[in-house]
C-alpha cells in the first residue's frame, strides 16, 4: 500500500454505544474502588474519617452506575450491543489456541478480551448482589449473611488484579496500547489491526468505510 | 438482520463461563465464610505479610458514624458516671488507670461478618467503675455514650456483671489507638462489636433502655454473638 503514518487508514472498532458502556463502567468502578477502599482500609478510614458521607457516595455511585447502564441500553444502539454480546459469547478454534498461548489469528476481540468481558459482567452482577445484600442487611437482619462481605472483598481483590493487567495492556505495553484509541476515538490503525485482529480486518468490519 | 452462518468450530463458551462464574459466586454466599475461616482468614501468611494499615490489619475494620473521630486530650478528658447512682462520679484518665488493672484475651465479632481472634485487652472491670458511683435499687440499664456523637448503646446491669466486661484502655500491649476508641472503649466479647462502644465518655444509669444507635436502625438490643441479629 505504501502509505506513510500520516495517511494511515483507520478502521472503526467500537461504536459510541460500546464506548459509553465501557466508560460508564470504568468511571463507576474507579469511584466505587476509591470510596470502597476508604471504607475498608484502616489507614484510609482513619485519614478520611467521614465514613457516613463516603458510604453515601459509594451507594450513590452504585445506583448511578446501574441507572446509567440502563439508560445506555434503553437509548443506545442496541443492535450493536447485541452483536457485541454474541461476539463475546463465541469462541472458535483459533480463540482456544490463542488461550493456550499459541499464535492464532483473532477477530475484533481477541479471546483474552472476550474472557475479560465475561469476567467483568459476571463480577458486576456479583458486586451488585452482594452490595445490595450489605445494604439490606443494615436494615433487616434476614438479609445479613456472614459470607456477603467475604465475597464483596474477594471480588474487589480479583478485580484489582484484572484492572492492573487491563491498564498495562491498554496504556503501558507498546505493542498493545494503540488499542486505547479504539476505546477513546472509536477507531484503530489498519496495519495495527492486521497484526492483532487479522480475522476482523480480513472479514471486513461491517461498519467499515475503509477498504483496500 | 439474518443470523450469521455458524462456524462449525464455534462454541458459545462466553455465556457458559458467565453463568458458571455467576453461579459459583452466588453459591459462595453459602460457603465463602467457612472456607475463608478454614484457610486461616485474616491471619493467613498472605495477609499478615502485608504492612499494617494497608489491608485491614489483624482483621480490624474501622467503623465510625460521625464525620470525624474524637480526639483524646488527657488534660480535659473525663469519664462520668451519672443517673440513678448514689454519687455521680467523674474519673480522669490517670484515676481510671489507677483502678485495679485486668487483662483478657478474647475474640471480637462484628455483626457484618468479620472477626478478630486473640485480641489482648487491658483495662478496668466495668463493675469497679460502677461500684464507685453506687447504682441505686431501681437501676436496670447502663447507657454508654460515645464522644463520637450521636453514638450510644446500652447493656442491662445483669449483662454488665459478666466477668469479661471491661472498660479497655490498652489493645495488644499499647494504649488504645484513636481509631479503636481512645482512650477508653467498652469491651463485651459475648456481644457483637456495636455494643462495644468506642470513645466512651459518659455512662448513664437508668431504669429502662432507650434504643442505641444501631438499635434505632433495626439491630437487636441483646446482641449475643451467634444468637441475635438473624445469625
Amino acid at each position: 500500500m505504501g502509505r506513510t503514518d500520516s495517511e494511515a487508514v483507520y478502521l472503526p472498532r467500537f461504536t459510541r454505544t460500546e464506548r459509553a458502556v465501557h466508560w460508564i463502567h470504568a468511571s463507576a468502578f474507579f469511584l466505587l474502588l476509591a470510596t470502597g477502599l476508604v471504607l475498608y482500609v484502616p489507614a484510609l478510614s482513619q485519614a478520611v474519617a467521614r465514613r457516613p458521607q463516603v458510604k453515601e457516595l459509594h451507594l450513590l455511585t452504585a445506583f448511578a452506575w446501574i441507572v446509567a447502564l440502563g439508560l445506555v441500553i434503553a437509548l443506545g444502539d442496541r443492535r450493536s450491543l447485541r452483536a457485541t454480546v454474541s461476539e463475546i459469547d463465541r469462541f472458535d478454534a483459533d480463540d482456544l489456541r490463542w488461550l493456550r498461548g499459541k499464535k492464532a489469528p483473532q477477530g475484533r476481540l481477541n479471546a483474552g478480551q472476550k474472557l475479560n468481558a465475561v469476567l467483568t459482567s459476571s463480577f458486576a452482577l456479583l458486586f451488585a448482589v452482594t452490595g445490595l445484600l450489605l445494604w439490606l442487611g443494615e436494615r433487616d437482619t434476614r438479609f445479613r449473611l456472614g459470607s456477603t462481605i467475604v465475597l464483596h472483598d474477594a471480588l474487589m481483590y480479583v478485580s484489582l488484579a484484572v484492572l492492573f493487567g487491563h491498564i498495562y495492556l491498554a496504556v503501558v505495553n507498546p505493542r498493545t496500547r494503540h488499542s486505547l484509541r479504539g476505546m477513546t476515538r472509536g477507531d484503530v490503525r489498519r496495519d495495527w489491526a492486521l497484526e492483532h485482529h487479522a480475522k476482523w480486518v480480513e472479514a471486513g468490519s461491517p461498519h467499515s468505510s475503509a477498504r483496500q | 438482520m439474518a443470523p450469521e452462518p455458524e462456524d462449525p468450530g464455534t462454541r458459545t463458551y462466553g455465556r457458559r463461563a458467565f453463568v458458571a462464574l455467576s453461579i459459583v459466586g452466588l453459591s459462595s454466599l453459602a460457603w465463602a465464610r467457612p472456607v475463608w475461616d478454614a484457610l486461616g482468614g485474616v491471619s493467613s501468611p498472605l495477609t499478615s505479610a502485608l504492612p499494617a494499615g494497608i489491608v485491614p490489619s489483624g482483621g480490624w475494620r474501622i467503623y465510625t458514624v460521625a464525620s470525624s473521630m474524637p480526639t483524646f486530650d488527657p488534660k480535659t478528658w473525663r469519664l462520668r458516671v451519672e443517673g440513678l447512682v448514689d454519687t455521680p462520679s467523674s474519673f480522669t484518665y490517670d484515676e481510671l488507670r489507677s483502678l485495679p488493672r485486668t487483662e483478657q484475651v478474647s475474640t471480637f465479632h462484628c455483626v457484618t461478618g468479620w472477626t478478630v481472634e486473640d485480641v489482648q485487652w487491658a483495662g478496668v472491670r466495668l463493675l469497679d467503675v460502677l461500684d464507685a458511683a453506687g447504682p441505686r435499687e431501681e437501676a436496670e440499664v447502663l447507657a454508654f455514650e460515645s464522644a463520637e456523637k450521636p453514638y450510644v448503646d446500652t447493656l442491662t446491669l445483669e449483662q454488665a456483671q459478666l466477668d469479661d466486661v471491661l472498660l479497655a484502655y490498652e489493645l495488644d500491649g499499647t494504649a488504645l489507638p484513636r481509631e479503636h476508641g481512645a482512650p477508653v472503649r467498652l469491651v463485651i466479647p459475648e456481644m457483637y462489636g456495636y455494643k462495644n462502644v468506642k470513645w466512651v465518655e459518659r455512662i448513664v444509669v437508668t431504669a429502662s433502655a432507650a434504643p442505641g444507635y444501631w438499635e434505632q436502625r433495626g439491630y437487636d438490643t441483646d446482641a449475643w454473638v451467634g444468637g441475635s441479629n438473624g445469625l
